[in-house]
């Protein structure tokens, strides 16, 4: 029983107005996770979620959520999902308390008074409870919205783009939190655009175009992709930039300040490469192996045109 | 010069581009755009064709206990100014007073028992015209005007052998009675009218608003994330506006006494009954507009848009006898025309709920509209 994955999802399927939004997504979240859901803006993360936790109603596919059909028993999933949005979306005219409370009451939570006491306390914010939501800035927002979709301590937290505009410093400390109720148990999927963040899940799926191109173990990716790395360090590096574009065996190059990441999927034919411009004796060519964020890279990179005629 | 005064350094090309970006936006927002167009329409439509402040043509009912050339001749020259139109008989006084209250007839004119006779005798009898004046713009014209067209009548009628009847100063005389409202005060007509169109105004309004505040601001997709039913949302939001309206109609029914001496002649209970079915038609008409209204703003002009009409074609400000079919026919679609009617047979006319019931159906049936239609675009997940 406690093997069963936390969301499990085949053929997920979503079209709006004759646009495919989602194109037959499978996933499968192990329990006590933290799975990192990445992919460009537009590439159909919210829509995905929002299927997972029955806001939205796929046009096919299956899939259960802490064992509940995601198609049939929406409620008994709202009960034990906390799902934060991805824009700010409790009530700015209410005081922090009141929303803590409305939300605890909307899950019929027990000891409703003490579990928002506690929550408060928790975010640090006990002193401040009676002040408006809406006077909070932006990671003070998203630690009191994280607080909410908990209040009924879920077994599965669904978080859209948690992090989304705030600060490096409250990013860290969020991502804190969620180590923490991973730690305790609590399934955690979450989407986000940052590398440094997805360096932080155990899993990782990548969507671009609603369809899944990869996932799995968050350090076997760059292994998956088959991606292979040179790490160039030497003068006039733009220019260097300029000229491996354009070298077949290159699929990209990405600067870190003034040092290259020169990644390739054919060994052989980069390796010859990285000989060629070793003999000019001006750079130092030097093999690494391919990290997650050369592969984020990499798929963003191959993703990139899912933008073009695809706007709204 | 211009580094002394700042305004004078214009750029057209910065001015040309805000004003081309707003016609962009002007464009992309629709229903605004629709309404810019409809509404300039709409006023033309009813203030040019639709509203007349000099109704012809007002149903008229005939009590008649005598019958001969003279009464003829009346009711001929009555029906030829165009003022009235004869709709039948009555036979008592009973059954013209219940065509006033319920409406079907504005005036019943009564020819007295031996009116012809009396007239031959230089008794100058009096013919009753009984007058519906709870409105009195609907009827005022209609009555001041009988003196006449009973004058008119008569130089032609009284002619030859009965010229000696008309060497008197007058032969027989029009009494106007205006039932309702002695005085034809015109406050007695408009105050009860103006419960209907304060209600729809707020109600309709604040529900759309606070609905669609919630879809604007994003919160409604965190309340449809917990296990509460659409239901129970529906009625939480809502239940707090009938309150108000409660509140309005309290406020309402104090000033008509205190400010205006409105008299309460009829039922409570039907009044009572009257108010809450046209509160909660007015909720569902606001949530209706909650589901097509992308904003806050859209959702105001929505219920603007849907509150001309309750002004002006629902009989609140000018005569509803007056307008021509076709604006009949949408002012009786209208809610507020069926609560209109209501009230004032309620507050003045002493109706009760007997009465009221052709109104209430009225409602009703509207009601039911609004809801289906409601209930279809309402969508419990964010399909």
């Amino acid at each position: 029983m406690s093997d069963a994955p936390a969301i499990s999802v085949s053929g997920l399927t979503k079209r709006f107005s004759g646009r495919t939004v989602v194109d037959h997504f499978d996933m499968d979240v192990p329990k006590g996770a933290i799975y990192g859901f990445l992919g460009p803006n537009g590439s159909g993360k919210t829509t995905t979620i929002r299927m997972m936790c029955g806001l939205l109603t796929p046009d096919e596919g299956t899939g259960t959520c802490l064992g509940f059909d995601i198609l049939r028993e929406q409620d008994r999933i709202k009960a034990n999902v906390g799902y934060m949005t991805q824009k700010f979306s409790l009530y700015e005219d209410l005081t922090i308390r009141e929303n803590l409370d409305f939300i605890a009451q909307m899950f019929g939570v027990k000891g409703r008074k003490k579990r928002v006491q506690a929550a408060l306390e928790d975010l640090g914010l006990a002193d401040r409870a009676a002040q408006l939501a809406g006077n909070l800035s932006g990671g003070w927002k998203q630690r009191l919205a994280l607080a909410a979709c908990m209040i009924h301590g879920p077994a599965l937290l669904l978080l859209d783009e948690p992090t989304a505009g705030v600060d490096p410093k409250a990013r860290r400390d969020f991502w804190d939190e969620i180590r923490k109720l991973s730690a305790q148990g609590v399934t955690v999927l979450v989407s986000t655009h940052y590398m440094d963040e997805a360096v932080q899940c155990d899993f990782i799926a990548y969507i671009a175009y609603g369809k899944k191109l990869i996932s799995g173990v968050a350090q076997d990716i760059p292994k998956m992709i088959g991606l292979h790395t040179y790490r160039v360090t030497g003068p006039d590096i733009t220019s260097l930039e300029v000229a491996l574009k354009s070298e077949p065996a290159v699929v990209q190059v990405a600067r870190f300040g003034a040092v290259l990441h020169v990644s390739g999927t054919d060994e052989a034919a980069l390796s010859a490469l990285a000989d060629r411009y070793r003999a000019k004796g001006t750079h130092n060519w030097e093999q690494k192996p391919a990290e997650l964020e050369e592969a984020f890279i990499y798929l963003m990179t191959g993703a990139a045109d899912n933008f073009r005629g695809d706007l709204k | 010069m211009s580094a002394r005064f700042p305004f004078f350094r214009f750029s057209w090309r910065r001015f040309l581009a805000v004003l081309s970006k707003e016609f962009i936006q002007m464009r992309r927002d629709r229903i605004t755009f629709v309404m810019m167009i409809g509404v300039p329409i709409m006023q033309l439509m009813i203030f040019g064709y639709a509203i007349n402040s000099d109704p012809r043509h007002l149903p008229t009912l005939v009590e008649m206990a005598d019958e001969g050339p003279v009464s003829r001749a009346v009711l001929m020259g009555m029906k030829t100014s165009s003022y009235f139109d004869f709709e039948g008989v009555v036979t008592s006084p009973a059954q013209g007073e219940a065509a006033l209250r319920d409406g079907s007839a504005n005036f019943v004119v009564v020819i007295p028992p031996d009116f012809e006779r009396d007239v031959m005798r230089g008794l100058a009898p009096q013919i009753l015209l009984s007058a519906d004046a709870s409105d009195p713009t609907a009827v005022g014209g209609a009555a001041s005007a009988i003196s006449g067209i009973v004058d008119t009548a008569m130089a032609q009628t009284l002619s030859g052998p009965l010229a000696f009847a008309a060497q008197g100063k007058s032969p027989f005389s029009v009494v106007v009675h205006r039932a309702y409202n002695p005085e034809g005060s015109t406050s007695i007509n408009i105050v009860p009218g103006l419960l209907g169109v304060i209600l729809s105004m707020t109600m309709v309004m604040i529900t759309a608003v606070a609905i669609v505040r919630e879809t604007e601001r994003g919160t409604m997709e965190t309340l449809i994330a917990t296990p509460v039913r659409p239901f129970e949302v529906m009625l939480g939001k809502i239940a707090p506006y009938v309150l108000v309206g409660y509140v309005q109609t309290g406020v309402f029914l104090l000033a008509a006494r205190a400010l205006f001496n409105v008299p309460f002649t009829g039922s409570a209970l039907a009044f009572f009954l009257g108010f809450n079915l046209f509160i909660v038609t007015n909720l569902a008409l606001g949530f209706l507009i909650s589901t097509v209204a992308r904003s806050q703003m859209q959702a105001m002009q929505l219920s603007f848009f849907t509150l001309l009409p309750s002004i002006l074609l629902s009989g609140f400000m000018f005569p509803f006898a007056a307008m021509p079919s076709w604006a009949q026919a949408i002012g009786s679609a209208i809610p507020t025309t069926h609560f209109l009617r209501l009230v004032r047979k309620v507050m003045l006319k002493g109706a009760g709920v007997g009465d009221i019931s052709g109104n209430m159906l009225g409602i009703a049936v509207i009601m039911a509209v609004i809801v289906f239609v409601a209930l279809r675009r309402y969508h419990q997940t964010l399909d």
